[in-house]
């Protein structure tokens, strides 16, 4: 299971030249394979997928919605389109194409939002993408997916084409540190065991796997014994190992570069709360836009340091604690 | 023939004789009950023939009835743009596109966006008609357990292509399956209804640059040009015009046509066919509630309900326009 994580991480490597590469390979692949872009493929590295397969790929210019509706048409005539712009777009802009016809039409596009989270850090909450979870994880239909590293990209994006329906694929726009081995194979709706605890379990996605990691290697010094999950689906979410963690460690941390309201740690909740109540805490972006700045900063700035997962570690150990104490005295 | 009787629906309790067999009188005469040709299909490429034209332009009225019938016993539902379309849609799916109700899902088959879909009960009536469905299930029309949703959803509804009901994705949605034509070598044609209420929508001036830019000839695009929206005269609400000249301004090939006439409707779909290098419009000049002069350019028929006496009215003038195409 460790085997699945590099130790130390590996270098830092770009997600977006993961993406386009995984993108030419898959148009190797499937002929089936068109996609569209809202002028910006030189940003999210889909130009490399127009450089290869020129007949393929189309730019409609600063047109979000005509680019979803026009894969939805791509895609009745038996295409895999994949609309690529930034990540906030699709759930702001043209959301209501993406409901219309992605989720209630049950048009097979797929989605891919580059630039989420805060990773297009300097250009500011206009650019930011820190809601669209909750957004899209709110539509039927719609299948939500997070990869954590470049290995992560290319292994999910191809399930991601395969998958029977409409995808959002959730892309940093960074450099992020290589976290998986060889031997990581995510599957689209399963959670993946990264580490193994007893004493808490860190569920996170996206960027926060590799701090989740991080705030454990800190937590060991102190004897805590913490399991880490990487939820890379966030819908549909795997209840099954978010349940069976609760039950086996007795609280959760959930990490993701999102708004703390909707997103992974609600998608948790909302589970727990009907099956297995147990202390949880939530780290994530409050209920606040950020700002400009360096990544990493900005991360940190806004709640989502490795710090704060090692505090809401404890907190959420201290809560557990107090309810055990108190079952035992009633 | 698929027969279509009776309502289901509750009706005034209290109402005199002759009442009564009135209705009955005109529920026989309307048409449900078999005097429809069967719905006869003239292949693509037919001779315009005056019989052809003529038996078309009849059915459109027998259509309208049909939609009359469907949203005032569910007492919802959208008539006067549905009526204004009658036409086009007929000459459309009884004629024009090349499909197969057997094989809705003939990859090579044409493509129809209806983008209006408020006015779905005509649609939804003319594939019933044209065999996608049993004609019977009509009644069902926005009923719990039904098919046929108040908007059209792809999937539940054979025949139909995209939802629609939020109004300004048709070009756009065209654009794209023009494309996949395109990509897959295909001769196959796409179609797209448009009201020109939702010419206000920005999104639709998306899909004309999209469509331009491209050069998709084998889209095609009919504006039901009535003239009115939710809320009064397209005029007044968000002046569209000079329309023509905008479509043209965006690289489109334009012709403009009398939406209810047959003959027109029929040559301009094959000339629009001739286009090339460049996708192509039809801006046909049509009337809101066409066919019920009460309903006629009035914006409460958008989604009015008609009571019994109306309906009543309203189906004996339907009546009368099925008459003046008899034979």
């Amino acid at each position: 299971m460790a085997s699945l994580i590099q130790t130390p991480f590996g270098d830092r490597a770009g997600m977006r030249k993961a993406y386009g590469e995984a993108l030419v390979e898959l148009g190797r692949a499937r002929r089936d394979l068109v996609v569209l872009s809202a002028d910006v493929s030189n940003s999210d590295f889909s130009y490399m997928f127009e450089s290869a397969f020129p007949k393929r790929f189309f730019n409609v210019g600063i047109a979000e919605p005509a680019m979803v509706d026009a894969a939805v048409g791509l895609a009745n005539s038996g295409f895999v389109p994949i609309a690529n712009t930034f990540a906030f777009l699709f759930s702001t802009r043209a959301l209501e194409m993406v409901r219309t016809h992605l989720c209630y039409g049950r048009a097979n596009v797929k989605l891919a939002g580059a630039y989420a989270g805060l990773s297009d850090s300097f250009d500011g909450p206009t650019h930011h993408a820190i809601t669209d979870l909750a957004i899209l994880r709110s539509l039927p239909n719609m299948t939500v997916v997070v990869p954590a590293d470049p290995l992560a990209v290319a292994r999910l994006l191809p399930q991601v084409a395969d998958w029977n329906g409409a995808v959002y694929f959730r892309l940093c726009r960074n450099e992020v540190p290589q976290i998986f081995t060889e031997d990581y194979e995510p599957e689209i709706g399963k959670g993946i065991l990264l580490m193994d605890g007893d004493d808490v379990t860190i569920v996170s996605c996206g960027v926060m796997v590799g701090r989740s990691i991080q705030a454990v290697r800190i937590l060991a010094a102190e004897r805590l014994s913490v399991r880490v999950v990487e939820i890379h689906t966030i819908k549909p979410l795997d209840a099954a190992l978010v349940e069976r963690c609760a039950v086996e460690t007795g609280a959760l941390v959930t990490a993701e570069e999102h708004s703390v309201i909707g997103g992974l740690g609600g998608a948790v909740a909302e589970t727990l709360v009907q099956t297995r109540p147990v202390p949880l805490e939530r780290v994530g972006i409050a209920d606040t836009f950020a700002e400009s700045g360096p990544y990493p900063d900005l991360l940190d700035k806004y709640g989502l340091s490795v710090a704060a997962i090692v505090d809401a570690v404890h907190r959420v150990l201290q809560r557990k604690v107090a309810c055990a104490l108190k079952a035992a005295a009633s | 023939m698929t027969v279509w009787v009776g309502s289901g629906v509750a009706r005034p309790s209290k109402r005199n004789r002759s009442e009564k067999s009135r209705e009955k009188q005109v529920e026989k005469t309307i048409g449900y009950e078999g005097t429809f040709l069967a719905d006869r299909v003239y292949p693509r490429g037919a001779r315009h023939t005056p019989e052809m034209i003529a038996d078309l332009s009849r059915r459109a009225y027998e259509y309208r009835a049909q939609v009359l019938r469907m949203v005032y016993e569910r007492k919802s539902g959208h008539i006067g743009g549905a009526f204004s379309i009658a036409e086009i849609l007929t000459a459309l799916y009884f004629h024009h596109l090349r499909i197969d109700p057997e094989r809705p899902g003939w990859p090579d088959r044409d493509r129809l966006v209806f983008s209006k879909g408020h006015a779905c009960a005509m649609l939804y009536t003319v594939l019933a008609h044209r065999g996608f469905f049993p004609v019977a299930e009509l009644r069902t029309f926005r009923s719990l357990n039904s098919r046929l949703q108040g908007h059209p959803e792809p999937g539940k509804t054979p025949g139909v292509e995209v939802a629609a009901g939020p109004l300004g994705h048709g070009v756009a949605i065209g654009a794209g399956m023009a494309l996949g034509a395109w990509l897959a070598d295909s001769r196959r044609n796409v179609y797209v209804i448009l009201g020109d209420g939702e010419l206000d929508s920005g999104v639709i001036w998306e899909g004309l640059l999209v469509a331009a830019k491209f050069g998709l000839s084998n889209l095609k695009v009919i504006v039901d040009y009535n003239g009115v929206q939710q809320t009064g005269a397209t005029a007044t609400v968000m002046p569209t015009e000079p329309i023509a000249a905008k479509w043209a301004s965006f690289n489109w090939h334009v012709t403009e046509i009398h939406g209810h006439n047959m003959a027109e409707i029929l040559d301009a779909l094959d000339r629009a066919d001739e286009i090339h290098g460049r996708p192509a419009v039809i801006i046909a000049r049509t009337t809101k509630g066409k066919g019920v002069s009460f309903m006629e350019n009035a914006p409460h028929w958008h989604g009015g309900i008609p009571d019994d006496d109306q309906f009543r009215i309203a189906t004996e003038e339907l009546q009368e326009g099925v008459r003046q195409w008899q034979a």
